[in-house]
């Protein structure tokens, strides 16, 4: 039953991609923040993958190692009778690229979907195995 | 008797745990499809099978491309099976920039192919089983 790892390893795929997509709904939700709690336009965040080792030096799974935020200046706008423009009239709002974040989803589900599908094929064949003689 | 028995299961015994095994290997492989610098891996199945049960195909070579230590300093390949075969690093058709050497394409057709073998190893299995069943509840 060596195969049940791949569960191990498909689902830590699923668990890295899930976080991914929570990373982009947050980007995409605040594409037009113009300041957070801290008084600062929101920044990008992304998701970085590393291999994770479980043991077989092969069979490998992956993990998310951090989340960094992206450093790119905010857009500025300017928009003077806005209540946060500073003093030359501009606003500054987060520096998520819209276009980027929608790519990253299509992405993250089509590595989602094709981690459910492995689960599922994994599945049906230990299945198969169980009934093996019967 | 059991001798008999493993000669006629064994092949097919051997069959399906290198495939749960390639299985496993493939879905690591599509697991980290997004993973810079993972580099795809997989095994020659043909050499691993006849290493398991030890059976010289007619005709076939034996495999000369494992990599020889021929001196103390030699570096051994990365990873080696139960069995003694290699898990080898997959050659990209179209490198990427994040130095990821996974082709969807290629991991997702030899999981669904490997997938189906695994069946038909399974299958050939149920049916020895059952031709001994049917012989040994006769008479």
């Amino acid at each position: 039953m060596s195969m049940i790892k791949v569960f191990d390893v498909a689902g830590s795929a699923v668990s890295s991609q899930s976080q991914r997509l929570n990373v982009v709904a947050s980007n995409l939700a605040n594409a037009d923040s113009v300041a957070g709690p801290d008084g600062q336009p929101y920044k990008a965040r992304h998701v970085v993958f590393a291999t994770q080792q479980t043991g077989d030096p092969a069979a490998a799974g992956v993990r998310v190692t951090g989340i960094v935020t992206d450093q790119t200046p905010g857009r500025r706008t300017f928009d003077p009778k806005h209540p946060m423009a500073d003093g030359e009239g501009y606003v500054t709002t987060s520096n998520v690229n819209v276009v980027e974040e929608m790519v990253n989803m299509i992405s993250a589900s089509r590595s989602y979907q094709t981690s459910v599908e492995v689960m599922n094929t994994a599945k049906t064949l230990l299945l198969k195995t169980l009934t093996l003689g019967s | 008797m059991t001798d008999k028995l493993d000669g006629l299961l064994g092949f097919h015994a051997e069959a399906l745990k290198l495939r749960a095994r390639r299985q496993e290997l493939l879905a690591a492989n599509l697991a980290n499809g997004d993973t810079p610098h993972y580099k795809a891996v997989d095994f020659k199945f043909a050499d691993a099978l006849r290493a398991a049960t030890g059976a010289q195909a007619t005709g076939a070579p034996a495999p000369t491309d494992a990599l020889a230590r021929t001196r103390p300093g030699h570096i051994a390949s990365p990873a080696r099976m139960a069995n003694g075969t290699e898990t080898l690093y997959r050659t990209p058709v179209q490198p990427s920039v994040d130095g990821n050497t996974v082709d969807m394409d290629v991991e997702r057709a030899q999981f669904a192919d490997n997938a189906v073998r695994y069946e038909a190893a399974l299958q050939f299995l149920n049916h020895h089983i059952k031709t001994l069943l049917a012989a040994s509840s006769q008479g």
